[in-house]
Order: C-alpha cells, then structure tokens, then sequence
C-alpha cells in the first residue's frame, strides 16, 4: 500500500449530520489504522471549498432545507462532481444520497442534483422508519447489508446505476431496491453510522480509496460488528 | 381551584383519584398517566378547569425539565404549596393528574413535554414559561430539532401574550422561538451540544460563535445579554443587579448549577427572594432516581439518566474521574429505535478507566467503544455489571428505560 496517507473529506457537517453521520468517519479512520494506514479526516464546512485532492469523500443525512442548501454549494463548487469522474469513492447517505442524482424534493419542490448517480427521488405516499436489511449485490462481495431507515423519499434508479441490495426488510428506495451504486460511489438509506454494521461496505470504500483489492487487507477483528449483524438480523426474523 | 370546578369537573376529579389509586395498587405505575386519561374523558376541559385561578409556570426543553422543575418546586414552596407532576408524566394526562392531587396549591409547576407546550399554553394560562434547551433527541419518532424550533415559535407567538419567558440565551433555537415574545427574561444555562445550532435557525447562514457568545453575521440574530447567569467562579448564580446567590446543590455537574439559575429565574418572578429559595435547592438529593446513591456488596452507585447525545456528553462531565463506569443502553419505544445517535456521543474521555457496558443494545454499546479506542466488558445486566467491578464507588450512565430497569433493581429508588 502505497499511500501514507489517506485523507477523508466528510462533507458539510453543518448542514448534513442528523443521525450520528460521524460515525462513518470514524469506523473507516478505525478500519484504515488497524491496516496502518494513517488517516486525516477533513471535515469541511459548508462556507469551505471542498479539497479537489482527497482519497474519499463521505455526505450525510438531513432536513429538507439544509439538504437543499448542500446540493446548491455542492452544485457551485464542482470539486465532489470532478471526484467522482476521477473514480474517488463517495459514500452518500440518504439526504446526501439523493442530492446525488439528477433531481430530488425537499420544501414541497424539485431541485437539480449533481447528477453524479443516473437516479431521481421524489415523495413516497409515507415516511420509512425502522429497521433495514437486504441481500447486497453479489459482485460487492459485502454481504447482507443492515442498518436503520428514517425518510419520506423515494428513489427511483435509472440505467447506468445498480441497486445496492435488494430489500427483504424495510423500504429503501420503493420497497424493492436499496440504494444504489456505479464505479466507486454509493448511496443509500442506511442512514446515520451505515458502516458500523457493515464493515465490509467499510473495507470495500477502503480498497477503492488505497487502490488494492479487497482481499488484500488484513483481517481485522469483528467478533463485535458481527456479533451485532447477528443481532440485527435475528430482531428482524423475529418480529416478521 | 377546586371550589370552583363544575359538578361534572368534581365528578371527574373523584374519578381520576379512584382509577390512579387503583393503578397504584395494582402495581402499575403511579397512576399519573391513566388517572388523567379517565379525568380527561369524562370532563375534555378538566386540565383548564383544574388550572383555573393558579399561578402556573411550565418547563419546557430537551434535557433538564425534571430536575429545573424539582428546584423550581423547591423554590416556590417558601411561599406556597405547589402542585407538581414529579413522576415525569409530562402530557396533558398527567398534568391533570397533578393538579387534580393537589386541589389545595394555589402554584404550579409542570414539566410539559416539547411537543404538548402549545395545548399546555392554552389550557394552563401559565404566568410564566420556561425554555431550557432543544437538541436531537428520539430521532425515529420525534420531530427534528430545528422544526420544533419554528412550532414553538409559532406557538409562542400565538398563545404566550400573557406570559414572561425565561429562556437560555445560549441556545440560539431557543433565542429565536422566544425572541417574538414581549417579556423574556435570559438566563445564561450554557449549550454542551451545539450541533443542532451550527446554522441560524431564522436565515441558514452560519453562526460565529466565540465562547458561550454566538451571532449571526447575515441576519443579526444574536445572543440576548442575559440577566441571571452561572458563576465563573465557585457554585453560585449570579443576578439581574449582580448579586451573587450561593448554592450548595447536591446534584452534581454544571448543567445543575445552570437549572438552579433558572429556577431562581423563575422563582423571582413569582416573587420568591432568591436569597430565599436557593438553600432550598440545595435539600434537592435526587430527582426520580436520577443522581441517587445506592449501595449493594460493598459497590456505591449514583445514578445518571441520560437519553441523548447532549445528555450523554453532560453525564461525562458530571462523573467523577476514576471510579468505574458503566453504560446501559436500551432501545425501547420510550427511548426510540433508532441507536445511531451513539456515534453523536465523543466516549474518549472514558479511555483508561473501567468500562462495563449493559442493556438491550450493550452489543451497538460495544461497536461504538471499540470504534473510540476505549477498552470494555460487556455484561447481561446491571447485577452481573456490579459484579464485575471491584468494590467503591461506581458511576452509572443509562438511558431512559435502562435507567428504570436499574432504578427497579435497587427497589424503585427515588
């Protein structure tokens, strides 16, 4: 691994951080030093211009009004849509996951998003709200995925992006799909810590980031997040 | 009071008594929350009719509303008796009870959940309001913070015309729901979490903030200059003339010296002296169960409720460095699904002391200490947590049905 060191934008945390969305930055900080890399997370604000020359970039969740404000900078300033065409990862988490793609609702309108994802959202006819699971797309190699939902929109995927999962809990994107992701940027309504209950979408962000595959990290010890997917899971089957 | 109430209202009341104490008896709960429900069928206006020719203030917040309304109690009890809803039932239900239990008291003071603060406002004509702090708390089933903001501000705007507020002039949420009132006195109660406020909640723009001062550069919005304030220096609050008022609280924690300064706040315009009423905080020794000091083999626990991030993070504040920790976690419909705001909450300062980690969701507990680099031992439940640290003094950190799950094990300590 060449890289010594890896710099993590997390993108606006002042407007887009509801769910304890730092969660993610410091499961991929932990992840990366356990392989030692060293990591410098930048957070950058949104009144900040967005480095152009970082590893990864994280987008959180948030209100309507805040989410609207975000995609406009994001729109102005360019440096997340010139990442993406240059293959840097990008995890986006429901609000930031639709400002992702072509058009998204937010105060009762549409507005234009980066187009950075062939998806659009609009409103679904009642807010999702609850726990989550679906059987993640095979080529991922990250296995069933789980977290926790709480949004009003629906997205709807279009050709040039695959669904991250396809639900057996919960709606996601229209009760059937999940997310969504092409190249290195995925989306999804997992929201808040999405990647502290599914470290290998965490190592997968990691592998693009460093440029190795996958299977070349070193292990590292998850007896707990397994034991929490574990958890998760067995809630879900038995309440169903 | 309740010589004036209505037969049906007197009818109602009898039957509030009966279906509480019944509940009571019957061991399931206090009764606060059924009592008022069979009032409130039977007489809709009950709570209006009850709260006719009272003094009321209510309590309103985020975090601290049932400690700020046990000291404000407190308080106003060296002029009169005072009707409280000191169980926490904190809706319309157990308002109702709390006045109907007390026909006698010509004040009181009601700890009103955020989202009931309007129905409060009509039904209660409080003399006073006080609006302690917002932040994220229950995001599955709760309103977001700046949302609420703006309800209450409408609110305010709408029913509050004859009431004083005494509002946080730290917390700019609250500045701006208060702002369109006509009478509001500003205490300095301090904002441990300010990440519900990075933004001005009237413009978007961004807030400067420079210690405990904050303004908004585009519109204006600003910090009021308060007129009661917590002492820099020593444990006193500090009046509208400058006046030093000592406090000897046994509640711990600056963000009890900060309730006690609104409860003196509050207490003062019911014309209380607070030279009067602050040693009366000071008899305060738990609220609830919350900050009791219970003993079992050897091991003396104190008790810290705590239900969200801005709670969780006053809680670290509070403990005393040294003694082992542990953290219980539930995730319950009172205390919502949703576990993800644990990642909101900075646990480093817990690195190098004992940790135990319990309660229904100790396994989210454990993923997120491990993420923070803090060593811990997870255990079934509170009994197998005293266990597992050695004899002395112990802190212990749960959220809200966690916290009843260990209160009910030390026999429903208050």
């Amino acid at each position: 691994m060449a890289l010594s060191t890896l710099r993590i934008v997390w993108l606006y945390p002042d407007l887009l951080s509801t769910y304890g969305d730092r969660g993610n930055l410091l499961v991929l900080a932990h992840r990366a030093r356990a392989r030692g890399i060293d990591v410098e997370p930048m957070q950058v604000r949104s009144d900040q211009r967005v480095p152009a020359t970082a590893d990864m970039y994280l987008i959180g969740g948030g209100e309507d009004g805040p989410q609207a404000v975000a995609a406009e900078r994001l729109l102005d300033d360019g440096a997340v849509i010139r990442a993406a065409e240059a293959g840097k990862p990008i995890l986006a988490i429901c609000a930031g996951y639709q400002l992702l793609g072509e058009s998204f609702y937010a105060n009762g309108r549409a507005y234009a998003g980066l187009n950075i994802l062939d998806l659009r959202s609009d409103r679904g006819p009642s807010r999702a709200v609850g726990e989550i699971a679906g059987e993640s797309a095979p080529q991922l190699g990250i296995g069933p995925i789980t977290g926790f939902e709480n949004h009003g929109g629906r997205t709807h995927l279009g050709q040039a992006v695959q669904p991250l999962a396809r639900v057996t809990a919960g709606v996601g994107n229209d009760g059937a799909t999940e997310g969504a992701w092409a190249g290195h940027v995925v989306g999804t309504y997992m929201h808040g810590p999405a990647l502290a209950r599914n470290p290998k979408l965490a190592d997968l962000l990691l592998s693009w980031a460093v440029g190795v595959d996958p299977a070349s990290l070193p292990p590292v010890d998850d007896t707990w997040p397994e034991r929490l997917r574990r958890e998760r899971f067995e809630a879900l089957s038995a309440a169903q | 009071m309740s010589a004036n109430l209505t037969p049906r209202a007197k009818f109602a009341t009898a039957l509030l008594r009966t279906a509480a104490a019944l509940s009571r008896a019957t061991g399931r709960g206090d009764g606060s929350v059924i009592g008022g429900r069979v009032g409130l069928i039977v007489e809709p206006r009950l709570l209006e009719l009850l709260a006719d020719g009272r003094h009321v203030v209510l309590i309103s917040g985020t975090n601290g509303k049932t400690t700020t309304t046990r000291f404000t109690t407190a308080a106003l009890e060296a002029i009169g008796k005072v009707a409280t809803n000191s169980f926490g039932a904190n809706m319309p239900t157990g308002h109702t009870t709390a006045l109907a239990k007390a026909p006698k008291a010509e004040y009181a003071a009601l700890e009103c959940d955020e989202h009931y603060l309007g129905q409060l406002l009509d039904a209660a004509s409080p003399k006073v309001v006080a609006l302690l702090n917002l932040s994220r708390d229950q995001l599955d089933r709760a309103m977001e913070v700046t949302a609420l903001a703006a309800k209450w501000r409408q609110t305010l705007q709408a029913s509050a015309g004859q009431s004083t507020i005494v509002a946080n002039a730290d917390d700019p949420l609250i500045v701006w729901a208060a702002s369109v009132c006509q009478r509001v006195v500003w205490v300095s109660a301090g904002q441990s979490w300010t990440a519900d406020s990075a933004i001005c909640p009237n413009c978007g723009s961004h807030l400067d903030r420079f210690g405990e001062f904050w303004r908004c550069t585009n519109c204006g919005l600003n910090r009021p200059s308060p007129q009661w304030s917590v002492a820099h220096q020593g444990e006193a609050v500090v009046g509208p003339d400058g006046r030093r008022y000592e406090l000897n609280l046994q509640l711990p924690g600056r963000v009890n010296r900060a309730n006690a300064a609104t409860a003196l706040a509050i207490a003062s315009l019911f014309g209380v002296d607070p030279a009067q009423a602050a040693p009366k905080l000071s008899e305060v020794a738990s609220v609830a169960g919350r900050y009791a000091r219970v003993e079992r083999d050897g091991r003396q626990l104190r008790l810290l409720l705590a239900k969200n991030p801005a709670g969780w993070l006053e809680s670290f504040d509070m403990i005393e460095q040294g003694p082992p920790v542990v953290l219980s976690l539930n995730a319950r419909e009172v205390d919502g699904f949703d576990t993800s705001w644990i990642y909101d909450v900075d646990f480093t300062s817990l690195a190098g002391r004992k940790v135990v980690v319990t309660g229904d969701r100790r396994t989210d507990l454990a993923v997120r200490l491990e993420v923070d680099g803090v060593d811990f031992v997870v255990v079934d439940d509170i009994r197998a947590a005293i266990a597992a640290v050695p004899p002395g003094r112990v802190e212990v950190v749960a959220n809200y049905t966690a916290f009843q799950d260990v209160r009910a094990e030390f026999n429903r300590v208050n």
